[in-house]
């Protein structure tokens, strides 16, 4: 007997019953919906991260001080320190180095240009920030060595910035940052939003200018960031770094590191790290929730063989063999679970292109990758005939006497 | 020629502590064509008797040959399919398919004989023509009568013109007067040559068959021939 007559039978089957084939299932829907949705979002979150990431190119370096909970009070006393010296130190001395820019990063600073304000984070940063950081200017242009040495009162906006303030043309207006007067000598390119952070919602300023407006020991724990001269040189460039900072740190043998110079590359196996362990925490739930649709389908083909009982009695008399009966029942099993799957898949599509379009920014849209759907289906027909086989193989089993008897 | 030669056949039931002789060594043959009725009250191995003709069951010891095999060798793969290509059953509760069409009822047996659909469609159409009831091919069972039911059923055990047709007490649900339309359809088909065996245990159901068989205690107890044409007609 053909298997399309057996689909035939088996859909009929399920038409016949329609709620209780769309309960049945609900568990498979619901399983397979969720790792759709969370590969998908997952998916999108990677592929940001590493287009951000990839932006700065693998020649990219961050050093950044270690605040380390495990030594205790202690390490109070002996505070921390990272400064633009050690920065220096680092750009003379240890070779392989393109760029360098210190880089202070100070939060809520409230800018201002007559009665319009607006709170803003606010970077010190050396004229080689646009190379290093692969972020470039718009309109005017970045601070020169000139503005650096001279610690010209400067600012370069991003265009959330200026649009917070009102400015279309922003280029040599004077706004406050806090108390200081400065003037707008450039607008940033425009970033987007990544990760929560708003890459358009920010202003430089030079690196001494901001040192002088946070404070002396606003310059006490800065962060780096470097390109190295080449790809093939950032290992020996983390090495030298960290040769360098401890010895200048004064860090006696054994003791670990104040700092972290972090590469591109590590960054990305990080990033890739988390995201692997949501998706297996999400994997192990869905495994749950398919484990226990299939005992849903399970039970229902039961009661659906005992239902049926005169049904089977009636086709073993006109013929049917064992294996005719159990392929009906199968096929009728794998088609519940295969159609939770169906669903499943779009209603996860679904959550997921709505997830993204309600993420700001320029969030991907919903990528539900091949193996996530061949998963999906695979495992839902799987399922289907790991939980169908019982029920499928009692039905065949009956002894169409007993079967055409039964009441 | 005989069609069904049963030779000393026994059936045993072990039900646990006791062990029941439902068919105590029976001999019987029953020639193509033949029109024949089995009675006997209950208990007396009549079911037992239709189980065992129809294929759904083989002897415990003895012989069974259908149409020249020898059935009681049979596994229970090759058993389904002598009951598909051999035996037409109408039953009692006529056990159509709910759901399912009467086209689609008939079609059944042809289905696990392997047919093509469009041959299938064609047969079951013809089938359904032969007991007058081309017009309600699309209709659900519960959208017909019970006489109607029957003739679907009957449709069903034609279609893939078994050697007997086996009926068990046909027309148990159904009122006289549709009885009697049910009986003339066997009486015509048992005339176009087909071998018709009816179960039953009413005696007017019996006088239509050309032989009556009477089972009691798992025996024959008589075998008697007389032509019931004339008391048909």
């Amino acid at each position: 007997m053909v298997v399309s007559e057996n689909i035939r039978i088996a859909f009929r089957a399920l038409r016949a019953n329609k709620l209780r084939s769309i309960l049945t299932t609900l568990g498979i829907i619901i399983g397979v919906a969720a790792v759709i949705a969370v590969v998908s979002i997952v998916q999108g979150l990677q592929f940001m991260i590493t287009k951000e990431l990839q932006g700065v190119g693998a020649t990219y370096v961050m050093v950044l001080p270690k605040h380390d909970q495990n030594q205790g009070p202690g390490v109070l006393a002996r505070q921390v320190k990272l400064t633009w010296e050690d920065g220096e130190a680092i750009r003379d001395r240890v070779p392989g180095i393109r760029l360098i820019t210190p880089l202070i990063v100070a939060p809520g600073q409230v800018v201002k240009i007559g009665e319009r304000q607006h709170s803003t984070m606010l970077l010190g940063v050396n004229q080689d920030w646009p190379e290093v950081n692969n972020h470039e200017v718009e309109l005017g242009r970045f601070f020169s060595r000139l503005d650096m040495e001279h610690r010209r009162k400067v600012t370069v906006i991003g265009q959330k910035v200026a649009e917070e303030l009102g400015l279309s043309d922003p280029v040599g207006k004077e706004i406050y940052v806090g108390a200081l007067p400065v003037s707008i000598i450039g607008v940033m390119e425009k970033r987007g939003q990544a990760l929560g952070q708003d890459s358009d919602d920010l202003a430089f300023i030079p690196f001494d200018t901001a040192v002088n407006l946070l404070g002396r020991t606003s310059g006490d724990q800065i962060q780096l960031r470097l390109q190295a001269e080449d790809a093939s040189v950032v290992d020996q460039v983390k090495d030298g770094i960290s040769h360098l900072l401890r010895q200048r740190h004064k860090i006696p043998e054994g003791q670990p590191n104040d700092f972290d110079v972090m590469l591109q590359d590590e960054i990305l196996k990080t990033v890739g790290s988390i995201l692997g362990m949501i998706t297996t925490v999400v994997g192990a739930v869905v495994g749950v929730a398919l484990l226990v649709g299939g005992i849903g389908i399970m039970n229902i083909m039961l009661v659906s063989v005992t239902e049926r009982t005169r049904e089977i009695g009636v086709r073993k008399a006109v013929g049917a063999r064992r294996q005719d009966i159990l392929i009906q029942f199968l096929i009728e099993a794998v088609t519940l679970s295969l159609a939770g799957g169906g669903i499943g898949l779009a209603v996860g599509w679904g959550i997921g292109a709505l997830v993204a379009s309600l993420l700001p920014g320029d969030w991907p849209p919903a990528h539900v990758p091949f193996w996530a759907i061949l998963l999906a289906v695979g495992f839902s027909a799987i399922v289907g005939i790991f939980f169908g086989i019982y029920p499928a193989g009692k039905a065949s089993r009956l002894d169409p006497i007993d079967a055409l008897r039964y009441e | 020629m005989s069609i069904i030669e049963l030779q000393n056949v026994h059936k045993v039931y072990d039900m646990g502590a006791e062990k029941v002789h439902a068919l105590n060594g029976v001999d019987l043959t029953i020639g193509k064509a033949e029109y024949v009725a089995i009675m006997g009250p209950s208990g007396s191995g009549k079911s037992t008797m239709m189980n065992l003709l129809g294929c759904l069951d083989t002897p415990s010891t003895g012989s069974y040959i259908l149409n020249g095999t020898a059935v009681e060798k049979l596994n229970d793969q090759e058993l389904a399919a002598i009951r598909n290509k051999e035996i037409g059953f109408v039953f009692q509760t006529f056990n159509l398919l709910a759901r399912t069409d009467a086209l689609q009822n008939v079609e059944l047996p042809l289905i696990y004989a392997g047919v093509s659909r469009r041959e299938r469609r064609e047969r079951a159409q013809r089938a359904l023509a032969r007991v007058g009831l081309t017009d309600r091919a699309h209709h659900l069972p519960n959208e017909l009568s019970g006489g109607q039911r029957q003739r679907v059923a009957i449709a069903r055990a034609l279609v893939n013109d078994p050697s007997i047709l086996l009926a068990d007490e046909p027309t148990g649900n159904l009122d006289t007067a549709t009885s009697s339309e049910i009986m003339q359809l066997f009486d015509e088909l048992h005339s176009q040559g087909n071998t018709v065996i009816l179960v039953t245990h009413e005696a007017d159901i019996a006088a239509h068959a050309d032989r009556k068989i009477v089972l009691r205690d798992g025996k024959v107890l008589t075998d008697i021939r007389e032509p019931a044409k004339a008391a048909a007609v």
